[in-house]
This record gives C-alpha cells, sequence and structure tokens, in this order.
C-alpha cells in the first residue's frame, strides 16, 4: 500500500512542479499588476473599475455558454457516429475532424469571412442580402467552428471502449434505440462530456480573435477587453484585474459542474 | 490506431529533418556577426515581385565593402511584429535584443521619452542627405532634434470608396463616414486613437488635444456612427473593400493602391478638414548590439537600388529624394495608379499639433499623432479614452434573444439536474427499503 | 440509422472543411485578393518557393508541435494517474483548479506573464544580462498550455477504467511501475492519444504566446502570418496550407488503406 501512494505522489510530481513554476509564478505578476498602479503603488481602484465591464462578463459568458451547448448537441451524436462506424475507419473519421485546425486560425478565420461576409460567398450565391459577420450568431458560430474537435475527442474516447454488451442488454430489454442513447449510453459518456464541456466552455469565454473578426468589433467580450487592455503596457492593470476575476468566475463555475457531475460519475459508472 | 499514428508522427519527422537538412552553411575567415533587423511584418522587399530583396543586398554589400573594415562579416536576423506596442513590449520588458527597429512617430517619441533609443552616428549614415528637407525640419516633431531617427515611409489616412456604389457629390469630407446614406457598408478603425480622431477631425479639434469634453464630443459622434458602421477593422478592411462587401473606409494611402490592385473601382481622396499623416522612422534601440553595423544598414537602405525596392514594392509615400525624383519609379507608380503620386505625394500644410484644426486656414491639413499617456496634467487621458472606447463597444450590445437563450439552457439544465437527483433519491429509497 | 449516420457526419465535415475548400480554390487565384477571384493560375506556388523562410518557419512550427505535445503528454499523463489517486481532496481540486489557468486565460496574459517570468528568472536568478528567448521558452510556454488538454482528456478514460485492476495487478506481485505500463496504459492510451492530438494541434496554432515568448532565432509559421498586418496576406500562405492539407490528408487515406489491407490479410490467415 506505501509503495502505491508514493507512485501515485509521484506520478503527479512533475506537474505539480511544473505548475507552480509556470502557472502560479506567472500569474503572480498578473495578480501584481490587478492590484497596482501603474506607478507600482498598491491600489484597489483597478477591481473596483470592474462593475464597467458587467455587461461584457455577461455577454461573454452567454455565448460561450450557448456555443458549448451547441457544441455537445452536434459533437455528442457526431463523437457516437464515429464510435459506431467500422473500427478500421474510426481513425481516419476523427482526424478529418481535427485537420481543419491545423490550418492557421487566422487563414481560417479569413476564410471564414469570405463565405460569410456581406459581399462574400453565400450572398453571391443566393443573391441575398444577409448581414451575417458583424452579429453574435457569426461568433457564436465561429467558436462552435473552432472548438468542435474539443468536444468530439473526449467523448469519442470514453465512448469507443464502452462495453457493448451493456447497449445489447438495453435494447434487449425493451429500449429503442433513443432510449439506449438516453439512459444507457448518456449516462456512461459523463466524464467525457465534463471534460469536453470544459475543454470548449473555458477558452471561449476569453476568446479573441474570432470575435473580433466575426463579429465585426462591434461588441467586445472579454478576451477583446482583456487583450486591448494588455496591448499597451500602459493599462495593464485594468486587464489584469479584469482576467483575475474572470478566472475566479470560471474557477467557480467549473466546479459546480464537478460537484453534479462527480455525484452521478462515483454512483453510475459500471465497475 | 496506435500503430498509424506513430507512423504518421515518423513521416512528420521525417519531413521536419529533411528541411533541416537544406539550411547549411559554410565556414569564413572572418567572424560572422548577426544584425537583429525587428520591422512590421511584409514591410521590406523580400525579393517577390521580381523586386531585389532587401536584405540580402546589405549582406551582399557589407560582406564585400566593409567586412574588411569591421573586420567582421554580417547575417542579417530579419523578425517581424504585428504592432508599435508589441514591439514595445518586447523591448521595454528587455525580452529581445534588436539592433533595428522601425517604430512609427507616436512609439518614437514614448521611446525617446524612455531613453530606449540611441543616437545615431549621422557620419555613417551620409545618405542621410537624400531625405526630403520636410523631414529633417518640421516633419519630426516626434523627434524634434532629429538625433534618433531617419525616416523609412510615411502615409496620410484618408478615406477609400467604391465609386460604383458612392455618389461623387457625397465625397470631400469626413461626413461621409456617417452618411446614412450608405448605412451597413460603412467601415471603421477597431482601435481607439485612430476611431476617434476620424471624429475629431470631423469637429475640426486637434487629435493630441488634452480637453476632456472634446473627447467626450468624439465619443458621441462615433455612437451616432454605430448603427451605420458594418464593421470595426484593421487588416479584414483589405478584403471587405476589394469584395464590395463594404463601400467606405477610412485608411492609408498606400494601402489604397494595395486595394486598388484587385479593385479598380476603389478610389480615394484626403478630406478636407484635415488628416493624420505618419511616419515609420529606422532607429538604433538602446539594447542593440551591433551598434556600427545597425548604422550601416540604416545608411544602405536610404541608398537607391534598396529604396526604390522598398517603394516599389510597399506603395506607401517614401521620403527619399532618390526614390521620388527617379523617373522608374515615376513610371512604375503611374502604371499602378494614374492618380498614385498625387495621393501619395500632395503637397499638404502639417500643422502644430496642439491647434485645433478648424483655426488654420489652409486647403490640405495634416497632423501627427502623439503618444497618449496618464499624467495629472492632462487628467489621466489614456485611462479616460480608454473608458470611452469601452462605452462605444459595450453600448446597446445584448440583444433580448440572447438572454432568452441563456434562460432557457439554463432551466433545462436545472431541471436535468433535478430530475438525475430525484431519480437517485427515489432509486437510494427503494433500495433501503428492500 | 446507417444512412442517418453517413448523412450526419457528412454534413458536418461538409461544413468544417468549407472553409478549407474556399482557401484551396483561393490558392489558385491568377490576382493578389483572398476574396476575389481574378482567373486562375498556379503562380502562387511557383511563389511559394522563392520564400524560403516559409518553409523555416513550418519546419519550426512541427518541430515545436511535435516536441511540447508530447512532453506534455508525458507529464499530463502521469499527473491524471497520480491526481486519479491523490487521497486529499483539498490538494486535488487545488491542482486541478490551477492546471485550467492557462486555459481559461487569454493567451496574450498567458504570453505576457510568462514573458516577464523568463526575464525576471534570466536577470535575476540566472544573472543573465541577456535574456535569449527561443526554443526552450517557446518549448516551456507550449507544454503550459497544452497540459490541460492532455490531462481532461486523459481523466474521463481513467474515470472509466476498473479501479481495481491496478491493484489486482500489484496484489499478484507486479510493481507499481509495471502495472503501470502493463495495465493502465493500455487502458487509457485513446485518451493518451487524443490527448497528444489535441497538444499538437494547440501548439500548432499558437500565434499569441508564441510571440512573447519567442526569439528571432525560431520564428514559427502562425507568428509570421499574424504579423502581416500591414498588407493583406497572400494567396501564397493559402498555397502553402492546400498543400499542408493534402499532405495529411493522403498520410490519411494511405494508412487507412494500409490497415484495411492488414486486416483483410489477417482475417485470411484467419480462414
Amino acid at each position: 500500500m506505501k509503495a502505491k501512494s508514493f507512485f501515485s505522489r509521484a506520478a503527479a510530481a512533475p506537474h505539480i512542479v511544473w505548475s507552480v513554476m509556470f502557472i502560479v509564478a506567472p500569474l503572480l505578476f498578473v495578480l501584481y499588476y490587478a492590484l497596482t498602479d501603474p506607478n507600482g503603488a498598491f491600489t484597489l481602484s483597478n477591481i473596483a473599475a470592474l462593475p464597467e465591464y458587467g455587461g461584457t462578463f455577461f455577454l461573454s459568458i452567454s455565448l460561450s455558454l450557448i456555443a458549448t451547448i451547441i457544441c455537445i448537441l452536434i459533437g455528442y451524436p457526431m463523437a457516437y457516429f464515429i464510435s459506431r462506424a467500422k473500427p478500421s475507419r474510426q481513425p481516419l473519421l476523427l482526424m478529418a475532424a481535427l485537420v481543419p485546425m491545423w490550418i492557421n486560425l487566422l487563414i481560417r478565420t479569413f476564410s471564414m469571412m469570405a463565405i460569410l461576409d456581406d459581399g462574400g460567398l453565400i450572398n453571391t450565391l443566393l443573391g441575398t442580402n444577409l448581414h451575417i459577420v458583424g452579429t453574435k450568431g457569426a461568433v457564436i458560430f465561429g467558436m462552435v467552428y473552432d472548438f468542435l474537435p474539443y468536444m468530439i475527442l473526449p467523448i469519442y474516447t470514453v465512448m469507443s471502449k464502452m462495453d457493448k454488451r451493456v447497449l445489447e442488454a438495453a435494447s434487449d430489454l425493451g429500449c429503442n434505440h433513443f432510449e439506449v442513447l438516453l439512459r444507457v449510453v448518456l449516462p456512461l459518456t459523463r466524464s467525457g462530456i465534463v471534460s469536453g464541456v470544459t475543454m470548449v466552455f473555458v477558452p471561449s469565454i476569453s476568446t479573441f480573435y474570432i470575435s473580433q473578426k466575426l463579429g465585426g468589433g462591434t461588441f467586445e467580450l472579454l478576451g477583446d477587453t482583456i487583450e486591448r487592455q494588455f496591448a499597451n503596457p500602459d493599462t495593464y492593470n485594468v486587464g489584469a484585474a479584469i482576467s483575475l476575476v474572470m478566472m475566479v468566475l470560471i474557477l467557480l463555475s467549473m466546479a459546480i459542474m464537478n460537484k453534479f457531475a462527480d455525484e452521478d460519475a462515483e454512483g453510475g459508472m459500471l465497475p | 490506431m496506435k500503430k498509424r499514428f506513430f507512423s504518421l508522427c515518423l513521416v512528420l519527422l521525417l519531413l521536419a529533418s529533411c528541411l533541416l537538412a537544406f539550411s547549411s552553411c559554410s565556414e569564413e575567415e572572418l567572424p560572422t556577426r548577426t544584425l537583429h533587423v525587428y520591422n512590421w511584418g511584409q514591410y521590406i522587399s523580400d525579393g517577390s515581385y521580381d523586386l531585389p530583396d532587401v536584405n540580402a543586398l546589405f549582406e551582399e554589400y557589407f560582406n564585400e565593402q566593409l567586412a574588411e573594415k569591421y573586420g567582421y562579416r554580417i547575417e542579417v536576423n530579419y523578425s517581424t511584429y504585428p504592432s508599435n506596442e508589441d514591439m514595445y513590449n518586447k523591448i521595454a520588458s528587455g525580452s529581445g535584443s534588436f539592433d533595428v527597429i522601425v517604430p512609427s512617430e507616436y512609439m518614437i517619441e514614448k521611446m525617446i521619452s524612455e531613453n530606449l533609443l540611441l543616437e545615431l552616428d549621422f557620419s555613417k549614415i551620409t545618405n542621410y542627405e537624400y531625405i526630403a528637407e520636410e523631414f529633417r525640419t518640421d516633419f519630426n516633431t516626434y523627434d524634434p532634434e532629429g538625433k534618433y531617427t531617419v525616416p523609412y515611409t510615411y502615409g496620410t489616412v484618408g478615406i477609400i470608396y467604391n465609386t460604383d456604389y458612392v455618389d461623387e457629390e457625397d465625397i470631400g469630407s469626413w461626413d461621409l463616414l456617417w452618411n446614412e446614406k450608405y448605412s451597413g457598408k460603412i467601415l471603421q478603425f477597431n482601435n481607439s486613437r485612430d476611431a476617434l480622431a476620424t471624429a475629431l477631425y470631423r469637429l475640426g479639434y486637434s487629435v493630441n488635444t488634452t480637453d476632456h469634453t472634446k473627447w467626450a464630443e468624439a465619443t458621441e459622434l462615433l455612437k451616432q456612427q454605430k448603427p451605420l458602421v458594418q464593421a470595426y477593422v484593421m487588416d479584414e478592411i483589405f478584403n471587405k473593400m476589394i469584395s464590395g462587401s463594404a463601400w467606405i473606409a477610412p485608411y492609408y494611402a498606400g494601402d489604397f493602391l494595395t486595394m486598388y490592385d484587385s479593385n479598380d473601382s476603389l478610389a480615394f481622396y484626403t478630406p478636407k478638414e484635415g488628416t493624420n499623416i505618419f511616419v515609420d522612422a529606422m532607429c538604433v534601440p538602446t539594447c542593440a548590439r551591433q551598434v556600427d553595423a545597425a548604422m550601416e544598414y540604416i545608411n544602405f537602405m536610404l541608398s537607391e537600388e534598396p529604396a526604390l525596392a522598398n517603394a516599389e514594392y510597399l506603395g506607401y509615400s517614401c521620403p527619399n529624394t532618390l526614390v521620388t525624383e527617379s523617373e522608374e519609379y515615376q513610371e512604375y507608380m503611374l502604371d499602378w495608379h494614374e492618380e498614385s503620386l498625387d495621393i501619395l505625394y500632395s503637397k499638404s500644410l502639417v500643422v502644430d499639433d496642439y491647434t485645433d484644426l478648424k483655426d488654420i486656414n489652409a486647403e490640405n491639413k495634416r497632423s501627427f499623432f502623439h503618444a497618449i499617456s496618464n499624467t495629472e496634467e492632462n487628467g489621466n487621458l489614456l485611462d479616460y479614452t480608454n473608458s470611452l472606447w469601452a462605452e462605444i463597444k459595450i453600448e446597446s450590445s445584448i440583444e433580448p434573444w440572447i438572454i432568452v437563450t441563456d434562460i432557457v439552457i439554463l432551466a433545462l439544465l436545472f431541471a436535468w439536474w433535478l430530475s438525475s437527483f430525484l431519480r437517485k433519491r427515489a432509486r437510494e429509497k427503494s433500495y433501503t427499503q428492500k | 440509422m446507417k444512412i442517418v449516420s453517413k448523412l450526419y457526419i457528412g454534413i458536418i465535415y461538409f461544413l468544417l472543411y468549407a472553409p478549407i475548400v474556399v482557401i484551396a480554390v483561393f490558392s489558385f487565384n491568377a490576382g493578389d485578393s483572398t476574396s476575389v477571384m481574378e482567373g486562375v493560375s498556379l503562380r502562387w506556388y511557383s511563389a511559394l518557393f522563392e520564400k524560403p523562410e516559409l518553409f523555416e518557419a513550418l519546419k519550426n512550427s512541427l518541430l515545436l508541435a511535435l516536441s511540447s505535445g508530447l512532453l506534455a503528454t508525458v507529464i499530463g499523463t502521469m499527473a491524471a494517474v497520480g491526481l486519479a489517486r491523490m487521497q486529499k481532496k483539498w490538494m486535488k481540486s487545488s491542482v486541478n483548479a490551477i492546471t485550467k489557468i492557462p486555459m481559461m486565460n487569454p493567451e496574450i496574459v498567458t504570453g505576457i506573464s510568462m514573458m516577464l517570468l523568463f526575464v525576471f528568472i534570466s536577470k535575476n536568478i540566472l544573472g543573465n544580462v541577456e535574456v535569449n528567448l527561443g526554443f526552450f521558452t517557446l518549448l516551456i510556454a507550449h507544454v503550459t498550455f497544452n497540459l490541460p488538454y492532455v490531462i481532461l482528456s486523459v481523466m474521463p478514460k481513467l474515470r472509466q477504467m476498473d479501479k481495481f485492476l491496478p491493484e489486482a495487478a500489484q496484489d499478484l506481485g507486479c510493481p507499481p511501475w509495471k502495472s503501470f505500463f502493463l495495465v493502465e496504459l493500455p487502458n487509457i492510451l485513446p485518451g493518451v492519444i487524443s490527448g497528444f492530438i489535441m497538444a499538437f494541434t494547440l501548439s500548432l496554432d499558437d500565434f499569441v504566446i508564441s510571440l512573447f515568448n519567442g526569439g528571432d532565432n525560431f520564428k514559427t509559421l502562425p507568428v509570421l502570418i499574424y504579423n502581416y498586418t500591414k498588407k493583406p496576406v497572400k494567396p501564397d500562405i493559402y498555397a502553402l496550407f492546400t498543400l499542408i492539407v493534402i499532405t495529411i490528408l493522403l498520410l490519411l487515406v494511405l494508412s487507412n488503406l494500409a490497415s484495411n489491407r492488414d486486416e483483410r490479410r489477417k482475417a485470411r490467415a484467419k480462414k
């Protein structure tokens, strides 16, 4: 027993050391900037200035939430279908979902704009006059497009090794396809969904390039605001304060989510 | 899956190592030193469009003619940055060491005041004499004594419009950006300094004013303009104007020529109320290690062949008289656009940067940006303009459907959680009953 | 069911690849623009080969993505195993929270705070006058933001795995490190692989963090493209990415064909 606990502690050790050196230590710089004015004197005024950005907070969280839900709705069936495909074809299908992400984000976004823009491909082909780029819908679309693989992959990995006999048992006991999916597959893959949600929701709150380009710059998300503040060394302070508060908010919401994901994961998981 | 994946990795590794083999080097007698040049992306003639690769020309020139004198050969390490601020971040934090940089005028002013620039050695930069007179006298308000900078390019902000859609009678002034006739087809700068400046110019104020009420007035104008604006853009402007997605945009004269290349319905004018002039100048930062070679590099950039190549490649206005008086250049530019020389080199009055432009009676007025900072005298102007910009961006930006969707999602999540919680309780109860 | 799944996968791939197709089309543009076609030509492909710095940058990007992906996968997998077995709940949740920080910080905050840290370390601790940012600082930065993705994709697999398997192995006299390689790793391998793929993808596409933490001796492709602000991106970059996508897709299809043949051969051998 002792050997085992030593081994498990040692396994996480490199990561803990790494985290302290390269995550916590840089964070101290952010903390320093958040709590000082440009001359280096201690102040709470940066934090006090935050209510000004309340609307931005709300908008960012809303858009990320909607994008995350859409990612689940699209990504879950995708992962399910891939996991049911011929085994030899699964890696191909999976990698094919990821390859678009290997094209540079900037180039991809420009190309998306060429499709969606006012004088873009869709409007030219359909002869319509839709205004898509510059709306919040376009930003949600961009987020879904960019983060979808991070939803598909974890769900797929959990599904791929799911015990197929359980599914057969369920349908033998009279469940139809839909019921099998809802009652058996869904609970069994919950840990994959939780990972996927984290990997989509968390980065999309702080995204900035997508919202700037596809949102037409007519509104700002948190990432844009922070990026703007950090672009100029004289305004680091407020930017640092915003990103600190954002971190706290995200951690809180993650803690809540893990709380009710864990409950079932522990109890509902098959031995 | 595993096997295939590793074979994929292997192939990628092989590819990488093949590419590595390409970069081989040769031994020379003299030691080689590296000159680190830090410039904007795509801001130098790099060998494309049948124009020479300027950095390679410099290496050749230095190694053939100056290597003996200095006792070393030079290899140029050319890297790029996307904005003045990113470049400043690197240099001010001490995380990068460069020998030649090319900041814009307001950044030069800031860097001089923070002692980040070295005085140039003009005994080495003999070609400085070719720089047009006005840049050595009244143009360089950012470097009043002319000790730190050699101008590289300059340019003017104007309005680019699509002649297919915009009536000729509407042009001439900044008002076009506020013309409701073209609602949804107008673009605006996506940075506070340039966007607020368009409003300040329209109002006839100085863009360097420290009067908060004037800035607030400009902000009101931008808020009025917001419903008409299709997008706040920076480099997306090229695609949007070329494809005809937008018809009207404020941008730089040199970039207009680039857009005109792909869409000849576009035209350009400088607004009558006055507009902005910028200068990007070569400087040597205090962190430079190859100071002598840096001076030689700057000097070389002013000689005819590289200056001409850069001017033709970039399409920006060039302060070098060797270029502007060259017939080859003039032909090249006229071939590009018949009015290009008038657009790039319009004779105009550069006004005192703190006077309101409406008080000056002249045809063409231009003024420089100065760095905005927080001081007691200007009442923390930087913070103030930042919060004004945030106001423009945040205003009226949350639509009801977002709130409704949020509520629906949260309600569904809660219902789901509740139902699974109740089911679990029921299950537990049934176990205990048994 | 089969048709539904094929149709669904088809539609999603169509959407995912639409921007890529647009990129490929514009790479054949005779004009300079990436939004208006002015005829078809191969000039951007030939222009591409006159720009060795693009290939140099591509090589650097691949090297960095591979090495940071591998390192992050090793550290992250170990961390996930260690975390799953960690007894102290507070420690587990705090390590979990810290891990996610690079994911939720806008890249510019991570980028600048790490840059400040590197400058601080090299000036105050190592006593260097000059700070040499380059491959190693980039590697550290990339591993740091890759770690949460690896951990998050391994975690669900660990949860899904029977907890008693490694214990059984150890009870039967298997040393802990051996039981990890023989029992746990094969079980969680799909998660590890998808973690690596995600890390590779993220690292390949990063430009903000690389901009601040890279030096002029090691330039990556996304940074190079991000710096193209003075002039528009030309179709030569599109040509480069078209070549990349074609290469990857070819490799994928070839490997799929190879494995299909393997399977058929095995099936025949069985008969």
